[in-house]
């Protein structure tokens, strides 16, 4: 008999080769006659190129090409923009990998270097000479929208790439019969996913066959696929791409990159496979970074606490140019998303996605969420604030009732299950929010800046129904497919189109299958991240991949069972009908010894030496899940910090995460889903943010600058559950990882906020950096 | 232009030629072919690189091979016997201290010379030992509960 | 990303290195690199000749000196945390030591490159400077020493010819009794000092006899806070008198002002006020 593991955090079966330094990542991968690539990037945020001159570089040891934009012109496609929002006159000017005439970004690739070593191709990118006439740069994403701010793109007028809009309700009549209505201005800083694998590329290219091996840091393989055969011309079916093991993505390795595409090129070029891998202050230039928006909000209540309005307009920084899946993130990923966990009957927003000099924005951690969420957590204080209510009370009085089989929401959308006031009960007795409100006055009494901040939340996951995806212009599906293969000896292999890269579905994806099929989990392999060997899918991200790969992981396993079940009535001479299963046996109805168990149904199966009249052999399944709806997961996160006035710094004393992700498989893992994303989302609170100088130069552009979360900073984070499974999941589940990152950002900015309320300061942009805080406070002091 | 270098690592001696200017990391990397060793940055900030040089904990991306030639290194390769895992290893199992597993080498190696100096580090002092390491994935929790439980094993408390 | 070419020699002894930086125009010293090299990397640096001092022995350890230590340019940042000697004598200078960027910094990083590198930003400047410490150099003329207070000349540059090298840091004794206390506002992410406040104080009767500040981070140069200490010489510690002496050391600053995008030039000349009291507060706390 198997140990059931469902539903018990059993150790990580990926972890040996990672514990060991033996698990290989893509710039651990040395080719055979593997040459280097380095790429050139624009030092200005905005310049025509007059020349390029490439001799000089060319003429250097070990130098084997070297290219500009004109060799690719018409050779390798500009780069796709794959999420084409409907009914929001979306412009996507021209992307080419490498800059042909003019660069937009400090970062646009402008030339790539090919030599033998890494070191001589970064050598030899100092000897290229281009002469740049820089040009007006504008990086807040407000000013660039307005009349006169210089323009990135001939066509684009006002720097608009996209206006889409939310309604439901009457919101201008809200407002209009409103007790009380508050509004702020709120500034999501411009944050750098910061995988600690930076991204890296390898392409190997066989003329003859046309054929095509990309290896890449991707989230997504197949998506990869497709798009380098959009970009490179090389058809879908003669490509192989293979992300090995990866290290972290949290969205900024979505999507398709111009370097891969340059890769390619010059692999294609040269005959020799070419490796290019990115430094971290590269990194910090040319991959996609998240967030960037300025919020225009308001909130409108009756004076008994009723959450009656919301109103935005919101100014998204999509950098210089549509990076993949971009005009997505702040519209249908974050407009929808305005009801947050509450009864808001009238809403509306209008979102600008508006170009800037500033490198692209696309999928980040919660992407779209988290700067919804922040909006609306805000103000839901800010109406306490004013109606002199308890926060928590007003968040208990405007929750969104219990409900098991859906519930519409203004914006349009139909959240599938929730139980807000369960979380929210839970964390604050877990936090005993009273107490802490009892220490919090004391405290202010002595004069000490106390703070304590929550946040209930909802997230939209599980990403997602195919036929949505489609209406939203999203260019490809959101199902995922799964092939189980049983061996002779009833051991397992799991193809899935998904691909993890630390989220450890390679153990809760064998646990799935133990629990469907009875088979000891360390029995189950699970396969992913090589388009030759998995079937399509795609990928990793959104918080789908437990939950629309493990949907068709467990519906792949229940038709092997029905199968099995089949041959062992054959095999025991009995009625299938007569056939039970219990923890991978199956046996005649009252007869536990006439039994055949899962490894001898495979054995069977697999030689087919006896198979029942019209059955094939094997003893494989594969299956392909189209989620009907998208899941919802929700919580309730707080948090304690004090403010030391004297200085600004800001110590987060305590934090309370309370999540619901459905039902749990592997809860080991979903307490550390919730714990790095608690810090991630702490992260832009009090530390992250892009600055860019006047001029578009970074100011931020190394891990000198660019402060992130460190060891020596955080508290422990309390984390409790509850469970209210998603009811059109097979297995109930929701999704968890980005729950924590979409809570923690408006829970610990409200905390700040509290701990400043008593000197009158009401709002400071993120990240609250100490001197930022310090000056609100002087500020405050000064009657300012 | 290339200088004779002769690194001892895992115990096992790697010589060659190479640039003065080539960093350890990538004498680790590409002349001995121990990849396990990571690069995460360029600013000597993140920690993927730390290795054991002559018994300390080093970042070796801030590290001359020529400086370090002479000298032993001990990587991630080399921490256990290569049949056991290390107490250390063990204890990042059990305790989830991973996720997608860059950092997790050169948090090892830095948890390993805290341990060797504080057998017994209260939580804080885990917290502290690890400045100089960083985590994207875990948010450093159970990376903390990891080195406890080594800690323990290892015969602290 | 990595340096430049560079030569590279390795000394064997401080006379060779003195040779050796005589003969190759433009060449640096080499010690433990977490200095130059994070430099060389990012290319802001490219010297064409590099003078590993790394491995000479005599340059190493900690040894006592009249009533002070010596401290030898190659001794890390860890030796000097943990050297029994200097937390008997100049437990100030341990303190800022263990406090130095992260534990596999301190391992490699020695107190001669840090303190030729002269950052603002670092710690031991500001503390060898409260502390009177003398740099000693050997170049080809001899050997000389030169007064903390007058090393550090201006951002990331020192007194030394091209052709000295660093062999040790003199640091005097701490006078029997007084109280010392380096405190420190560290970068999130760089883990320097945005601000760093040192303070040697004596005690008589409960008033101060004698004060010595010295804050860091907030111009080019660490910055005596004379105006501090003339307002604690003979002022009592109880009450507001610690904060009213700090606050004076907005008076203390007229130089080459230092400042980014985390913390302006204003910030850390009001934060200097704070730590300059903080550090007064565990100074004398610990005075006897």
């Amino acid at each position: 008999m198997t140990t059931r593991s469902f539903g018990s955090g059993i150790r990580r079966r990926e972890d040996p080769r990672l514990i060991t330094g033996k698990a290989p990542y893509t710039d651990d991968i040395k080719l055979p006659g593997m040459v280097h690539a380095a790429i050139l990037r624009s030092p200005h945020a905005h310049a025509n190129i007059k020349s390029i001159d490439t001799s000089g570089a060319a003429s250097q040891p070990g130098v084997l090409a070297v290219y500009t934009g004109a060799d690719l012109d018409g050779v390798i496609a500009g780069m796709p923009c794959a999420w084409l929002l409907p009914g929001s006159d979306l412009k996507t000017p021209e992307h080419p990998a490498i800059a042909k005439d003019r660069v937009r970004y400090v970062g646009d690739a402008v030339a790539v270097v090919v030599a033998g070593t890494r070191y001589e191709a970064e050598d030899a990118l100092e000897h290229i000479d281009v002469e740049y006439e820089t040009l007006g740069v504008v990086i807040n994403p407000k000013d660039a929208a307005q009349a006169g701010a210089p323009q990135l793109h001939d066509d684009v007028e006002n720097n608009i790439a996209f206006t889409w809009a939310v309604a439901g309700g009457d919101t201008d009549a809200a407002f209009a019969s409103a007790d009380v209505t508050v509004s702020d201005t709120i500034t999501l800083p411009r944050l750098i996913a910061n995988p600690m694998e930076p991204r890296s590329a390898i392409a190997s290219y066989l003329a003859a066959m046309n054929e095509l091996t990309l290896w890449s840091t991707t989230q997504n393989p197949h998506i990869c696929r497709f798009l380098t055969s959009v970009v490179t011309g090389v058809p879908e079916h003669k490509i192989r791409v293979i992300a090995p093991e990866v290290g972290g993505g949290f969205g900024s390795k979505i999507p398709y990159y111009p370097d891969e595409a340059i890769t390619a090129f010059c692999a294609m070029q040269l005959g020799v496979p070419v490796k290019w891998t990115e430094t971290r202050s590269e990194n910090y230039l040319a991959t996609t970074q998240g967030r960037d928006h300025v919020e225009e909000v308001e909130m409108a209540a009756t004076s008994d606490g009723t959450i009656t309005g919301l109103r935005t307009t919101v100014y998204a920084g999509m950098g210089a140019y549509l990076s993949t899946a971009a005009p997505g993130v702040p519209t249908i990923l974050h407009g929808l998303m305005y009801s947050g966990a509450y009864n808001i009957a009238n809403i509306s927003g209008t979102i600008h996605g508006v170009f800037n000099n500033g490198t692209p924005v696309d999928a980040y951690r919660g992407a779209g969420r988290p700067e919804a969420t922040t909006l609306i957590e805000r103000l839901v204080d800010l109406t306490a604030a004013a109606l002199d209510m308890d926060p928590a009370e007003l968040r208990r009085k405007n929750l969104i009732p219990k409900f098991e089989n859906g519930h519409d929401v203004a914006t349009g959308i139909i959240y599938d299950s929730g139980d807000y006031e369960l979380t929210l009960d839970a964390c604050l007795n877990n936090a005993d929010y009273a107490g802490l409100r009892a220490s919090q006055a004391a405290a202010r009494a002595e004069g000490r800046l106390v703070g304590i901040g929550m946040a209930t939340w909802v997230e939209i996951c599980g990403l997602g129904p195919s036929q949505v995806a489609g209406a939203v212009g999203f260019q490809g599906g959101l199902w995922e497919s799964a092939i189980v293969r049983f061996h002779p000896t009833g051991k397992v292999n799991v193809m899935v189109g998904s691909s993890p890269h630390g989220q450890g579905e390679e153990t809760t994806f064998a646990q799935i299958v133990s629990e469907e099929l009875g088979v000891p989990v360390e029995d189950v392999e699970i396969i992913h991240g090589d388009t030759d060997n998995t079937p399509m899918g795609w990928g990793t991200y959104g918080s789908r991949t437990t939950v629309v790969s493990g949907g068709a992981i467990a519906f792949a396993s229940r038709k092997i069972k029905e199968k099995s079940k089949e041959l062992a009535a054959h095999l025991l001479e009995a009625a299938v009908e007569d056939i039970e299963y219990e923890d991978g046996t199956f046996f005649v109805r009252g007869s536990a010894d006439q039994a055949k168990t899962i490894q001898d149904i495979a054995l069977m199966a697999n030689v087919a030496w006896n198979m029942p009249e019209g059955m094939e052999p094997g003893l494989e399944a594969s299956a392909f899940y189209d989620p009907p709806n998208f899941t919802y997961p929700f919580g309730t996160h707080l948090a304690v910090v004090e403010v030391d006035p004297e200085t600004g710094r800001i110590d987060l004393q305590n934090y309370w995460a309370v999540d619901d992700c459905g039902v749990q498989i592997n809860p080991m893992i979903v307490e550390g889903q919730v714990h790095g994303g608690v810090v991630q989302g702490v992260g832009p609170a009090l530390w992250e943010g892009v600055v860019y100088d006047d001029n578009g130069q970074p100011l931020t552009g190394t891990m000198q600058d660019y402060a992130l979360p460190r060891a020596d900073l955080l508290p422990d984070i309390n984390v409790g559950s509850t469970t209210t499974p998603s009811p059109h999941h097979p297995l109930g589940l929701k999704g968890v990882g980005e729950a924590g990152t979409i809570a923690a950002t408006p829970t610990v900015y409200n905390a700040v906020m509290d701990a400043l309320r008593p000197l009158g300061v009401n709002r400071v942009d993120m990240p609250l950096t100490p001197e930022k805080v310090w000056r609100a406070i002087n500020d405050a002091k000064n009657g300012g | 232009m290339s200088v004779p270098v002769e690194v001892t690592i895992n115990g096992r001696a790697y010589s060659g030629e190479v640039e003065p200017r080539q960093l350890l990391v990538h004498f680790i990397r590409e002349n001995a072919g121990l990849t396990g060793t990571k690069v995460g940055c360029d600013t000597s900030q993140c920690g993927t690189c730390t290795v054991q040089l002559d018994g300390a904990i080093a970042k070796s991306c801030t590290v001359l091979t020529v400086q370090a030639s002479g000298s032993s290194v001990t990587t991630i390769e080399g921490l256990s016997n290569g049949v056991d895992l290390h107490p250390l290893q063990e204890a990042f199992w059990n305790k989830h201290g991973l996720q997608c597993g860059f950092c997790t080498p050169g948090m090892i190696m830095a948890s390993a010379e805290l341990l060797k100096n504080n057998p017994s580090p209260s939580r804080e002092e885990i917290r502290h030992a690890l400045e100089g390491n960083i985590c994207r994935c875990t948010g450093y929790q159970n990376i903390v509960s990891a080195v406890e439980e080594a800690a323990g094993a290892m015969g602290g408390s | 990303m990595f340096p430049s070419q560079f030569t590279y020699h390795r000394a064997a002894s401080v006379a060779e290195a003195v040779q050796l930086l005589g003969s190759n125009e433009g060449a640096k010293l080499l010690a433990g690199g977490h200095s130059l090299l994070p430099m060389m990397k990012l290319r802001v640096a490219s010297p064409p000749t590099l003078v590993d001092i790394g491995h000479i022995a005599d340059l190493k350890g900690v040894s006592a000196d009249g009533d002070g230590v010596r401290i030898g340019a190659l001794t890390t940042h860890a030796e000097i945390a943990g050297s029994a000697l200097v937390q008997e004598r100049a437990p100030v200078l341990a303190e800022a030591a263990s406090r130095v960027g992260d534990p596999a910094v301190r391992n490699r990083g020695t107190i001669g490159g840090n303190v030729s590198h002269a950052d603002p930003q670092s710690d031991l400047p500001t503390v060898l400077t409260a502390l009177g410490a003398t740099i000693n150099a050997t170049g080809p003329g001899g050997d000389r020493s030169i007064a903390a207070a007058d090393f550090f000349t201006g951002l990331l540059e020192n007194a030394l010819e091209d052709n000295e090298v660093l062999t040790s840091v003199s640091v005097p004794g701490v006078a029997s009794g007084a109280g010392t206390a380096y405190v420190k506002f560290s970068h999130p992410a760089s883990r320097y000092s945005v601000v760093g406040a040192a303070a040697v104080v004596s005690l008589s009767g409960g008033t101060c006899s004698s004060a010595t500040v010295v804050v860091g981070g907030v111009e080019s140069t660490p910055t005596r806070a004379s105006s501090v200490e003339a307002a604690l010489a003979g002022s009592a510690t109880g009450g507001d008198a610690l904060a009213a002496a700090a606050s004076a050391v907005s008076g203390d600053f007229g130089g080459d002002p230092v400042g980014d995008v985390f913390a302006s030039n204003e910030y850390r000349q009001a934060m200097a006020a704070v730590y300059v009291r903080r550090a007064l507060e565990a100074a004398v706390a610990r005075a006897g």
